[in-house]
């Protein structure tokens, strides 16, 4: 069973969000993440108006309101990191549970933390679902990240979903010569884990050798150690108007957080 | 757009339950947005990129053109490999991290690329981790991990001798070290941030490494005998890799950082929540000393008078803003035509 989810994240679609310059994109999401995470803990009036932009975005995606509001529970389970906080935060207390005492403040905090973390990831849900994987990489090397970079990173997208069928195919072999019960497995797990392990390296070797014939392939074409692209077409009035909008909008939400 | 190997749309074919519940699994390392203060996530940032420039020159001194091809396809590998689990107990099963390998097979700096490449897809396909804790999860996972498995693994190495059992002991306490080395530090930035107290962060985030770990290592174990077994003179390419005082150089700071970042906690004698809960619960002749806070609740001190002045404040503020955006597009706009 293989345990990532290897669909491509983004929707194809023609809506407002899908047509905006993928660099806007990504500047909007990056500022928005860092609003949440510059607001006071207990800013409620603040996050609710984050929240309604996340909805008024989703709106505008065509991808239905829930889209991302669905998906938005994965940064979840991390909570339990934060779990103490209530517990350990010294503020008036609210509630006693045996031993521990609930504190207004910890609670506060810990409340504010989870609510920062499932607005990011929306936001974050629906740029992903909204910008084709190339124009994603597009966008950040036109933001300056280093060229290599990029190039490794779009590298790596071309072929981990071949080594993803590679590995797919590993395990599929490895279920076929083992036989298993309903809920038993055979071996003790010393053994498993070196099964494992012997899948991995094997799926190591057929990496490199891959990346070798890659190499030559692309030495055939004439690669001469750069990846050639276009210029980049200039951002329309459009972009230009939502990222001034989104930023100022952004300041106002973050100004409200911390002046009430 | 210039990169076009757009792949066809496919429908995940999880459910959305499921989506949550590979979350879950995947808990670990992968420090989501919000849980980091933003004082701390931009540390993690300026590390990363300070580190992983380094890692591009050496890398690029190191292979030359083969650079994009072989660090792309490996991580591809690393990421498709962590993908390869096995049944642990209780439907749980443990899976690779995998950068302790990957500086084992290529060295540390090549190790530092390969995981950040796939941290950063991870994070911005997947949402495997926040963009803000980008900076550390790549220092947590990628960074940390390939350094301390590379030195491990030499030390040992050195210690041992040569032969399959000492690179395969190696290889296992470098991959377990790896793991934890990643785990206190993950604990450390998320007491730095308040969000968890390190006296509870560290023995529960080092606690459930520990097992992790040992996953890993068996793994790492097994995939190294394989390698050993059919390709034994890929062992040699990590230990040819130029920059290795550097690497040297470069954990020993890493080293003295989170030592120094274990310890200021400690040493600030800030009597804090934690204590409390030990009273509570009775065992504060024990307990450690943990909430350290940079950042105790903002407050602008020169506002204190009532609402009107907020609303103005609000108002102007907002003002503000929007012409610097204004005028910033306008001149991008000037710059571009």
């Amino acid at each position: 069973m293989l345990h990532i989810d290897l669909a491509d994240h983004a929707r194809h679609g023609s809506s407002r969000v899908h047509r905006l310059d993928p660099r806007v994109k990504v500047i909007a999401t990056l500022l928005f993440i860092l609003t949440a995470s510059l607001l006071p803990s207990g800013a409620w009036l603040s996050f609710v108006f984050l929240f309604l932009a996340t909805l008024v975005v989703a709106s505008q995606t065509g991808l239905g309101i829930t889209y991302a509001l669905r998906r938005s529970f994965v940064a979840l389970p991390f909570a339990l990191a934060a779990i103490t906080l209530p517990f350990t935060v010294p503020g008036p207390a609210i509630a006693q549970f045996g031993p521990l005492t609930l504190s207004a403040d910890g609670t506060i905090r810990f409340l504010s933390l989870l609510i920062k973390s499932w607005l990011s990831v929306q936001i974050a849900l629906m740029m992903t679902a909204t910008t084709a994987f190339a124009d994603l990489l597009w966008a950040l090397r036109e933001l300056r990240v280093p060229r290599p970079l990029i190039s490794i990173v779009s590298f790596m997208y071309r072929y981990m979903f071949v080594l993803a069928d590679e590995s797919l195919r590993l395990t599929r072999a490895r279920a076929s010569r083992s036989a298993a019960g309903a809920g038993r497995t055979g071996g003790g797990l010393i053994w498993r884990g070196k099964v494992a392990g012997g899948l991995v390296g094997n799926l190591a070797l057929r990496a490199f050798e891959r990346s070798e014939r890659v190499y030559n392939a692309m030495l055939a074409r004439g690669f001469q150690g750069e990846l050639k692209t276009l210029t980049p077409p200039a951002l329309t009035d459009t972009d230009r108007n939502t990222l001034v909008g989104w930023v100022t909008f952004l300041a106002m939400v973050g100004l409200m957080g911390f002046i009430f | 757009m210039p990169f076009d190997h757009r792949s066809a749309p496919v429908e995940s074919q999880l459910s959305d339950k499921e989506i949550v519940m590979r979350h879950f699994i995947d808990l670990y390392l992968h420090i989501p947005d919000g849980f980091l203060s933003t004082p701390i996530a931009l540390v993690g940032w300026v590390i990363m990129v300070v580190l992983v420039a380094a890692a591009l020159r050496q890398t690029r001194g190191q292979l030359g053109d083969k650079q994009v091809p072989l660090m792309g396809v490996l991580a591809a590998f690393i990421f498709a490999a962590q993908a390869i689990n096995f049944p642990v107990a209780g439907g749980t099963s443990g899976h690779l991290l995998g950068g302790t390998l990957a500086a084992i097979i290529l060295g540390p700096w090549a190790a530092v690329l390969i995981m950040t490449s796939v941290v950063a897809v991870q994070a911005f396909i997947f949402q495997d981790g926040g963009l803000l804790a980008l900076g550390f999860n790549v220092v947590n996972m990628g960074i940390l991990t390939a350094f301390t498995g590379h030195l491990t693994y030499q030390l040992l190495k050195r210690l041992l001798g040569e032969g399959r059992i000492s690179v395969l002991i190696a290889g296992a306490v470098g991959a377990w070290l790896s793991v934890m080395v990643g785990a206190v530090a993950t604990a450390i930035e998320l007491a730095l941030s308040g969000a968890s107290p390190l006296g509870v962060a560290l023995p529960a985030m080092a606690g459930v490494h520990i097992l992790i770990g040992l996953g890993e290592a068996l793994i790492t174990v097994g995939a190294l005998a394989f390698i050993y077994a059919t390709r034994r003179d890929l062992l040699n390419i990590g230990e040819a890799a130029p920059g290795k005082a550097g690497a040297g150089w470069v954990a020993v700071g890493l080293g003295i950082a989170l030592a120094a970042a274990v310890f200021s906690p400690l040493a600030s004698g800030d009597p804090d929540g934690l204590n409390r809960v030990a009273a509570d619960l009775g065992f504060d002749g024990r307990a450690l000393d943990p909430v350290y806070e940079i950042f105790s609740g903002y407050s602008i001190p020169f506002i204190t008078e009532g609402n009107v002045s907020k609303i103005v404040a609000v108002g102007v503020g907002t003002f503000v803003v929007f012409g610097i955006a204004f005028f910033a597009a306008r001149l991008q706009k000037r710059a571009s035509a």
